[in-house]
């Protein structure tokens, strides 16, 4: 039986697992969390009791479907789910896996469901312990029950900005202030586009939005994070007519919405474009997530469609795969109808949340950029006359993109600064190259002889 | 005797409140979180931060939560690091903020 590995079981790795099961296949599935669902989707530890209607609001009917498909494909010995383990490297058809031990995974195929992670921008004082990214402060919230602090601010753009800050107040947070980036003119104009493609789940923003009432700015100008020994004690902004504030708080929250994660892709050889809908990289893949020879690719980290369309997109890839396994597969046109729906309803999301490329190319000299490593804009500008302005001599000049989180970040603001001191758009500075290890691993884990072929050999 | 909630912590228990204690040190100090919980949520109950920076003054408490920053690295008095932020608190544990005095020879 032909061996296919899947890497994330968040909606797009689930789904493509139960698709390639239902064909009679045995997928092996590796994913760094301890339960499967993913970040959206992401489940409390076992003995936790608030139900997902609490946690996943408007969505706990999708969460529910989803976690007990996964639970009883596993429970049914029809895939192998291995938990609390990060690939760290492909090569040769091998993956290189770390969780408490190190195992190597032989695959025929592979796909790649890994996701995003807020996208950053930097804001002077970011670098503070008690700034976190949106993400981060909804998770706390969904699978710990904590709130990251005492007197938050959300700061940023895009749905998890509105949606989080409902969240954090129905469980009891204090939230002093939503401070949207995005102008109200692209928010009425992208907002249009979402409309047409998803009136209801449009109209669920809304609502949320009409929710949080005064609380929220929209076309906000974020000055600096201001700190002292305990962490942020204020935020300092400018509202949409330039008038100044200062909102006093314990807590900045920070996202531009999403940045897919191509690290596995680009190991596994994938090809990237950039991408002007949504001002990023992002890997290139046929319209069924085809990326290479027995790679593809869903979910997030292919096309920022959200949860929806990573269900869609996971389904889609594992159909790709068993055309080329010359199995039978499902008719994908009906989903693919829907992703384009999907497509359509995330680039007007895009238009009305955008990045703001402006305000990140002219951050002054002393912002930290690299918050892995304290590197500020004015170092990574001092670099241009040597490095090119190409991103990847930058780095190796400049180091922002070479810390811990491997330019996770860092890179996509770094590009924008590079790209406003040279004269040019961010898509010709370039792309990070990715290198494994795609997570930080311990040397002895490498010394250390790997447990062989694990489950992937499984019947 | 419970320092979970203490007022001088970074975060705030806002559900989830009804599990099972559990016993650890941080920096030497008995701190108790409870099951569930992950050394970074566990800790940050009683603490403002998790570490110094290694490249500026600042404290480190944490950034993305998802194991994608590698902001939340800690130590313990045994030795291997661990990501705050994904590790579930487990009874006993012993974690430091900063690397323990042998290190690296005891690793070595």
């Amino acid at each position: 039986m032909s061996r296919v590995l899947i890497v994330g079981a968040g909606p797009a790795g689930i789904r493509a697992a139960e698709t390639l099961a239902g064909a009679g296949l045995h997928p092996v599935v590796v994913d760094e969390a301890a339960r499967a669902g993913g970040q959206i989707y992401r489940r409390p530890p076992e003995g936790f009791t608030r139900p997902p209607e609490t946690l996943y609001g408007s969505e706990a009917a999708k969460a529910r479907a989803l976690h007990g498909t996964f639970d009883a494909l596993v429970a049914a010995g029809r895939i192998t789910h291995l938990p609390g383990r990060s690939v760290l490297a492909l090569r040769d058809g091998v993956a290189h896996v770390l969780g408490e031990a190190r195992e190597q995974i032989r695959h025929d195929r592979l796909i790649l469901a890994t996701g995003a992670t807020d996208r950053l921008a930097p804001v002077p004082g970011w670098q503070a312990g008690g700034v976190y990214s949106l993400g981060a402060a909804q998770i706390a919230l969904k699978t710990q029950g904590v709130a990251l602090g005492r007197r938050i601010v959300l700061a940023g753009t895009g749905p998890l900005l509105t949606l989080l800050a409902s969240q954090l107040q129905a469980a009891g947070a204090q939230v002093a202030a939503v401070l949207d980036t995005a102008p109200w003119r692209g928010q009425l104009a992208g907002g249009v586009g979402m409309a047409l493609a998803r009136p209801l789940v449009t109209l669920r923003g809304l609502r949320l939005r009409a929710g949080l009432g005064r609380v929220y700015h929209a076309g906000v100008t974020l000055e600096r994070i201001e700190t002292d020994d305990s962490g942020p004690t204020a935020i300092l902004w400018r509202d949409a007519r330039g008038r100044s504030h200062e909102t006093r708080c314990d807590m900045v929250g920070l996202g531009w919405h999403l940045r897919a994660d191509g690290t596995l892709a680009d190991i596994a050889g994938a090809r990237f474009d950039w991408d002007r809908a949504f001002h990023q990289w992002l890997p290139r893949a046929d319209t069924l997530g085809r990326a290479g020879e027995g790679l593809y690719l869903a979910g997030d980290g292919l096309r920022i469609l959200g949860a929806d369309g990573a269900e869609l997109a996971g389904q889609v890839a594992a159909i790709a795969c068993l055309q080329d396994l010359r199995l039978p597969h499902p008719d994908p046109a009906p989903l693919l109808r829907r992703l384009a729906r999907m497509r359509r309803f995330a680039e007007a999301m895009a238009r009305a949340f955008p990045w703001p490329a402006e305000a990140v190319g002219a951050l002054p000299d002393d912002t930290v950029v690299c918050r892995c490593e304290g590197v500020r804009a004015g170092e990574l500008r001092a670099t241009l006359p040597l490095s090119g302005p190409e991103a990847n001599r930058a780095k190796s000049l400049g180091r922002v993109g070479m810390g811990r989180c491997q330019g996770r970040y860092c890179q996509l603001a770094g590009a924008e600064i590079i790209a406003a001191a040279s004269g040019r758009p961010p898509s010709e500075v370039g792309r990070l190259r990715a290198q494994a290890p795609a997570r930080p691993a311990p040397i002895g884990a490498w010394l250390s002889e790997a447990t062989g072929q694990c489950a992937g050999e499984a019947d | 005797m419970s320092s979970a909630g203490m007022p001088t912590g970074r975060l705030v228990r806002l559900a989830e409140t009804a599990r099972a204690p559990v016993g650890f040190t941080f920096d030497g100090e008995a701190l108790t979180g409870l099951e569930g919980d992950t050394v970074l949520t566990a800790i940050l109950l009683s603490r403002g931060a998790l570490r110094t920076a290694e490249f500026g003054p600042e404290a480190r408490s944490g950034f993305c939560l998802m194991g994608a920053c590698q902001d939340c690295w800690l130590w313990q008095e045994e030795g291997p690091r661990l990501r705050a932020c994904s590790t579930p608190l487990a009874q006993g544990m012993r974690l430091l903020s900063a690397a323990p005095a042998s290190w690296p020879e005891s690793l070595a």
